[in-house]
């Protein structure tokens, strides 16, 4: 499972907003193993940063490299060993938590069987939870099922928007260990948060806004 | 292809747990074409000659009444996002969403329109005529509409900008579809304007992909 | 406030293009005067009388020059919309929502004026004749592309969506043009044949084409003109804008 020749690199990254630089010359490179905690005020671009290292959103400079291929180029190779979670929980309101997570592993061509999602769905906390539809869930329990695909989805970089939110301290301790693990197997990580990340060991960035 | 179908069977599976929105625009369509005789007087000889247009708009506006739905609720909630940061292409994802659309607000209308025509006074072969065409062009209805309902995701006003900027886009599809009853009716041949139809079709199945894509990832950015 | 344009340009710089625009509008302008006022003078003294249709007819110098335009600014705008998605320019989108407003006038012109000359030739105002119908449905293709610029806040996404939405309009453009012609066949409609009538002359043809010309410049002129006003005001947190000269008078 270990894949050490993985590598994310960001070249004098940019972003614009309107007439407002939010960040520039953002240079890092994660190689397998490594994970990044991603720290800056609201509007200081976190989730900008993110979406540009998703390949969502063009930088207004630099680039974004994976293996040391731009990831515009890279393609389908690039999002195959993607996993990115954002704001959003990407949830079904009318549909089950383990309908909505066979349905998203299969959009991503892979075929997941029940048990295997059960048994991710039970390790964050959601028995009894996995036939109900997720407009009866909680804000939390939605991020739990959200979550459950870091299980599901093999991936070897994680980036991850504010994977905290919401969730409480059983569940932060939860994630902890998982990403721990992903990590040790050689992953790489991103994260934003705007609590403590129970994970030793991790880089940081700060974006601290151009003035 | 696996994602393909899982696509269409996920948005199936979406439609049948909210049945209402399907079939309001199926209603519509229904009404709409109900109300054109009560419009313009029960004259059988002018309700012939105005049935295959009447059924072809009102075709095209019952369309129009679910296609802003077709990728906002994806947009909204983050599924759209994952869809675009997915190993499967975008643009098959995006195919799979338009066929779906298509199942549930296309494929009724088909099916429908042959009823709707008896109101019409309308002969038989051209019936059959009618529900051809309209097999034809509901898809290409449902693959430029997508094009529209990608560019005003998350616009203010989506729904009438939606209409301002797809219907004239329609246009071909009404002239070939109806104008194909018609010729039948006046006694010419149909089987130009089907043919032209049909490459329209052929053509959008190629193109209209690549332009909804494209438009997805620009309103996501 | 960052001054820095980062990468933005790399192709076209707005604050390159503004003052050399500037310069340029004036000559377009007086070029576009000039092919005018000749074309007029021909239209309304040179050409000869029509025989049948009498003074009216003179209409078409003012009503094909219209059309023209009207398509040919579709197909510019079609174009910078390509070089913008393609080269990622932000001049090109800058063009080409300068240029929307003034295809929507030229279509506009061209249905008016198709109307006002069917009426003493028909003793009806409008005519479903395949040119004017094409007309009115590229009329409805403009009205979407500026709807679709003013619903859109960001100006990047608002170019990058309506480039997408005119390349769709142009691929359409013919297929739209040739199915109202294959309609109005099957309808046997009527057809205003303004350029096909016997006594189409040599001068009626030099008319128009001094007119279209007089149109062109002036759609440059006016295109330019609206650019710099986009420019001013996108850019107006730019050190190169907050130093213009113009702007600190």
């Amino acid at each position: 499972m270990t894949q050490p020749e993985n590598s994310l690199s960001a070249h004098d990254l940019a972003c614009v907003r309107g007439h407002r630089t939010l960040f520039e010359h953002i240079h890092f490179t994660l190689t397998a193993g490594e994970w990044m905690y991603l720290r800056g005020s609201n509007g200081a671009g976190k989730t900008s940063m993110l979406r540009q290292l998703a390949g969502l959103a063009h930088p207004a400079a630099g680039s974004v490299r994976w293996n040391d291929e731009d990831i515009r180029e890279a393609g389908d190779a690039y999002r195959e060993a993607l996993l990115f979670l954002g704001h959003h929980a990407a949830l079904k309101e009318d549909l089950t938590p383990l309908e909505n997570l066979c349905l998203a592993a299969a959009l991503d061509g892979l075929a997941l069987d029940e048990a295997t999602a059960l048994v991710a769905l039970r390790r964050f906390g959601l028995k009894g939870r996995e036939e109900l539809p997720v407009k009866f869930l909680s804000q939390g329990q939605r991020r739990r099922v959200l979550l459950s695909r870091l299980l599901t989805r093999k991936a070897s970089l994680w980036i991850l928007d504010e994977p905290l939110a919401a969730l409480d301290t059983r569940a932060v301790d939860l994630l902890g260990e998982v990403l721990a693990d992903h990590v040790g197997r050689g992953g790489i990580a991103i994260l934003t948060s705007h609590q403590a990340i129970p994970l030793p060991g991790g880089r940081e960035l700060m974006l601290e806004g151009v003035a | 292809m696996n994602a393909l179908l899982a696509v269409i069977r996920r948005d199936l599976l979406l439609a049948l747990r909210r049945k209402s929105e399907a079939l309001t625009a199926l209603f519509f369509f229904v009404i709409v074409v109900s109300l054109f005789p009560l419009g313009i007087g029960p004259d059988p000889n002018l309700l012939r000659k105005i049935g295959p247009g009447v059924l072809w708009v009102a075709a095209l506006l019952s369309t129009l009444l679910g296609l802003n739905r077709l990728f906002a609720d994806d947009f909204a909630d983050g599924t759209l996002e994952q869809m675009a940061v997915s190993p499967t292409p975008l643009g098959w994802l995006v195919a799979g969403k338009i066929l779906a659309h298509w199942l549930v607000s296309g494929l009724p209308l088909v099916l429908l329109a042959p009823m709707l025509g008896l109101q019409f006074d309308l002969p038989v072969d051209a019936l059959g005529l009618l529900t051809l065409g309209l097999l034809i062009g509901t898809p290409l209805l449902s693959m430029i509409g997508a094009i529209g309902a990608a560019l005003t995701l998350g616009l203010r006003g989506g729904g009438a900008l939606l209409s301002l900027i797809v219907l004239p886009l329609y246009v071909p599809a009404l002239i070939f579809g109806a104008g194909a009853v018609e010729a039948q009716i006046a006694g010419l041949q149909a089987g130009g304007h089907l043919s032209l139809l049909a490459a329209m079709l052929a053509l959008s199945v190629f193109f209209a992909p690549l332009a909804v894509t494209a438009a997805i990832r620009i309103a996501l950015e | 406030m960052s001054s820095r344009l980062i990468n933005w340009f790399r192709y076209s710089s707005p604050a390159t293009f503004y003052p050399l625009a500037g310069k340029l509008i004036p000559w377009f302008a007086a070029l576009a005067v000039l092919f005018g006022v000749a074309g007029l003078w021909v239209g309304f003294f040179v050409a000869p009388t029509d025989a049948q249709q009498g003074e009216g007819y003179r209409i078409i110098f003012l009503h094909v020059p219209a059309s023209w335009m009207s398509m040919f600014i579709y197909m510019v705008m079609a174009f910078w919309s390509a070089v913008g998605l393609s080269l990622n320019t932000r001049l090109s989108g800058i063009m080409a929502t300068a240029l929307a407003p003034t295809g929507a006038i030229f279509t506009a012109l061209s249905l008016i004026t198709g109307s006002l000359w069917g009426k003493p030739m028909w003793g009806t105002w409008w005519i479903w004749d395949a040119r004017l119908t094409s007309e009115l449905l590229l009329f409805f293709l403009y009205l979407g592309y500026i709807a679709l610029r003013a619903a859109i806040d960001d100006p990047r996404r608002a170019d990058r969506a309506c480039a997408v939405l005119a390349l769709v309009g142009v691929v359409n453009i013919p297929v739209i043009y040739f199915s109202v012609q294959w309609w109005n066949t099957l309808h046997q409609g009527s057809s205003i044949s303004l350029t096909r009538s016997p006594s189409m002359a040599h001068t009626m043809l030099l008319g128009m084409l001094l007119v279209a010309l007089a149109a062109w410049m002036y759609s440059i002129a006016v295109a330019l003109t609206r650019a710099r006003a986009i420019i001013l005001e996108r850019e107006r947190h730019t050190d190169w804008v907050v130093r213009l000269p113009e702007l600190n008078a």
